[in-house]
């Protein structure tokens, strides 16, 4: 589903990923743990499309299309979905809005028409309940003035609308306390299925705890050096990275 | 997004720029006492009028063009400028929308302002204004009905004469400034709205109005009177077809409010701004001013503003009457090189007298725009208080805003708050609905409008709507 080969990445000349690998099959979960600043969010950034990153080698496929050759759009629209470490407040516009315009964006690349308002609206309203969520932030501005923890459980809402091949969350679990973790993770959760999978970046074992990952990676200074299956991260939790890189030195 | 994404996206054809061709019958260029006379004799004026006319023309004379505004513009050549256009045969003006011209109807159709069924749909009276003289007027008999009169000013000069020359020129004096009196000497149209006592007028009062024949400045006056407890809301929207000279308008713009009276004024503006040099577009220099006149009176002016290469307008209200309310909601959107001055003044005479200013900027491309704003409290407006918010949003970085708010408080009791912020265009917000599927278009007309929602829930709901189509055509382009 997604394949990343040999991706170096550079940001005002400075390289942040040095020659990543990294294959995930439908279905799967995958964790990407590392220390700060290793490239966690550069990784996402740059397979959403963000500007101000330079792909100076090495290639990014999903489902077979080239991503490097795809607008932000077209690759969100093609089911590939950033959840942002720090989600953007935009004042004014309804959070209901952007969710019905992003809607209405995915189904019009289908080829199926808008999605009529009482469908819409019910839609909207499960998915919110599910995330614990009234439907007053329905009618706010996005993000605007929400605490850290709703900005998160926004994101996830996103993603149950949206329904995404691939949801990349980068930090979905940080500034959440332990209910709305919870929340959060059956939201998530929810996403998987054999078609869907999931890239979540985490500096803690506890959300795997909820939401159990396939595989583990983890990603320093730019390169995976280690992957394994969830009890990696269980080691990483009670040994940290040291260990890892000198494994990796070695 | 690199800037010059930025600057394409912002880039796109004036779409609403096309001619009319009607027969006008036009004065040769050239301004003196007898093109004067000329005007005043057209439109069939009694001599009080031309007198004052003459009076005005006089001290414009004396008078200087303002230099002070943040705009830069070449000196202006008022004789090259012919004062007088009309369709042939005025006296044989249309009565109903069906002897109307197809051919004006059909550019009410270019511009998305399909009459007939706004009309009828709103349930809008609209008094459209072609060149200088008002071609059709509907609702004319509902609003008689009601007691208001709504009619061209031209029509309320020889109709009622008494109302006019109990109110015409005491908001604006005709030595006010230069554009003020250039307009009292020459103007040939415009509305003139007069509510009695303790009505409230059944329906939304509109007027569009258009510049048209080449090389023609529009000189329009608008007069709105509201008695005690009367109320009305007034939406004026403007735009105008390509050129390539730049055309003068210089309207004034009056609003009486008595005792216990509510005007609502509502502008949605889509002047041509010129060509990406600037080239061609409307010069708009404005009066416009609100005289609270009566205790308790409220006068609002919310405007969205998209069109002009050059703007020089500050819609203002004198507050005199105890615990009168001055608001102005204000959205100014400047693109390619268009320079905008704009602004309110506020001025507290009465006691406890109360104004609100919102104003939002919009720069892209090269354009470059000030807010210009006074709130002068006078020493006996005891507990006057003021509240300011001024933003400015910038897309791309080849523009600017600029604000200049100042403060005359002549009386301790009184409260004025101000509150500004200047924001680029969130490289981060742009990336966060594109990372949604949303195209950087919808994305980047969804940030502004969310950007103007505070003035855009100000305006009369079906309008509301047509000012966010306008501000997405303003900043629509080909995405590279
Ligand atoms: N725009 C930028 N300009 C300069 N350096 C940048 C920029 N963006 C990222 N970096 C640098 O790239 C490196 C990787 O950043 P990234 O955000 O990907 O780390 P991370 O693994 O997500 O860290 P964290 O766990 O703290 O979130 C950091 O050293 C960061 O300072
Ligand atoms: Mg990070």
């Amino acid at each position: 589903m997604l394949e990343v080969k040999d991706l170096h990445v550079t940001v005002e000349d400075k390289a942040i990923l040095k020659g990543l690998n990294l294959t995930v099959q439908p279905g799967e979960v995958h964790a990407i743990m590392g220390p700060n600043g290793a490239g966690k969010s550069t990784l996402s950034a740059v397979i959403a499309g963000k500007d101000g990153y330079e792909v100076t080698q090495g290639s990014i496929l999903f489902e077979g299309q080239d991503v490097l050759e795809m607008e932000i759009e077209e690759r969100a629209r093609a089911g590939l979905l950033l959840g942002f470490q720090y989600p953007i407040e935009i004042p004014g516009v309804k959070n209901i809005y952007l969710l019905k315009a992003a809607l209405n964006a995915a189904r019009e690349a289908r080829g199926e028409g808008e999605i009529p308002a009482p469908e819409f609206m019910k839609l909207v309203r499960e998915k919110s309940a599910e995330m614990q969520m009234d439907t007053s932030f329905l009618q706010r501005a996005v993000n605007e003035g929400f605490s850290g923890g709703e900005k998160k459980r926004n994101e996830i809402l996103q993603m149950l609308v949206l329904q995404p091949k691939l949801a990349m969350l980068d930090e979905i679990d940080s500034g959440l306390d332990i209910d709305a973790m919870k929340v959060v993770a059956k939201g998530v959760n929810s996403l998987r299925s054999a078609d869907r999978a999931i890239l979540l970046v985490t500096h803690y074992q506890r959300l795997l705890n909820h939401i159990e990952p396939d595989r583990v990676h983890v990603l320093v200074d730019g390169r995976i050096v280690k992957s394994g299956d969830k009890s990696l991260a269980l080691e990483l939790e009670s040994r940290g990275y040291d260990w890892v890189l000198e494994e990796s030195v070695a | 997004m690199a800037s010059e994404e930025m600057e394409q996206l912002v880039r796109r054809e004036y779409k609403q720029g096309f001619v009319t061709d009607i027969e006008s019958e036009t004065v040769p260029p050239g301004l003196d006492e007898s093109v004067i006379a000329f005007i005043s004799q057209k439109k069939g004026e009694p001599e009080w009028m031309l007198e004052w006319r003459l009076e005005a023309y006089r001290q414009w004379l004396k008078m200087t063009p303002p230099s002070w505004a943040h705009l830069d513009y070449p000196p202006i050549d008022y004789q090259a400028i012919s004062y007088f256009s009309a369709p042939k045969k005025p006296e044989d003006r249309p009565q109903s929308l069906d002897e109307v011209d197809p051919k004006l109807l059909e550019t009410y159709e270019k511009l998305g302002i399909p009459l007939h069924e706004r009309a009828a749909l709103a349930g809008v009276a609209v008094d459209a204004v072609f060149d200088s003289v008002s071609v059709t007027t509907t609702f004319k008999e509902k609003l008689f009905e009601a007691g208001v009169i709504f009619c061209s000013i031209s029509e309320a000069i020889r109709d009622y004469p008494e109302l006019v020359r109990q109110y015409l020129g005491t908001v604006v004096p005709r030595s006010d400034n230069y554009f003020a009196a250039l307009n009292s000497a020459v103007f040939t149209d415009g509305s003139f709205v007069y509510v009695p006592e303790g009505v409230t007028c059944p329906m939304e009062l509109s007027t569009y109005f258009r510049i048209n024949a080449a090389n023609t400045g529009q000189f329009e006056r608008t007069l709105i009177v509201c008695d005690n407890k009367a109320q009305v809301s007034y939406l004026e929207g403007c735009t105008a077809p390509m050129r390539d000279e730049n055309q003068l308008h210089a309207a004034v713009v009056e609003l009486v409010a008595l005792e216990d009276a509510y005007i609502k004024y509502s502008t949605v503006q889509n002047w041509y701004p010129g060509d990406e040099e600037g080239k061609g577009g409307i010069y708009n220099f404005v009066t416009k001013r609100g005289d609270c006149r009566g205790d308790r009176s409220r006068i609002s002016w919310t405007q969205v503003e998209t069109g002009s290469a050059i703007t020089w307008k500050y819609p203002s209200c004198m507050l005199r009457g105890k615990e009168s309310i001055g608001e102005f909601y204000s959205v100014a959107v400047t693109n390619g090189r268009q320079q905008a001055d704009t602004g309110t003044k506020m001025i507290h005479i009465g006691e406890g007298t109360r104004s609100t200013i919102v104003a939002k900027g919009i720069a892209a491309g090269r354009s470059d725009q000030a807010y210009r704003g006074l709130v002068k409290i006078g020493p006996r407006a005891k507990g006057a208080r003021n509240y300011t918010q001024c933003d400015s949003l910038l897309i791309g970085d080849q523009c600017g805003a600029h604000t200049f708010p100042y403060q005359e408080i002549g009386n301790s009791s009184a409260t004025v708050e101000h509150e500004a912020t200047t924001s680029k265009i969130a490289d981060d917000q742009l990336f966060y609905c594109r990372a949604r599927g949303i195209d950087e278009e919808d994305a980047v007309s969804m940030i502004v409008n969310g950007f103007c929602k505070d003035v855009f829930q100000e305006l009369p709901m079906e309008f509301a709507v047509e000012a966010e189509a306008l501000l997405n055509v303003t900043l629509e382009g080909s995405v590279g």
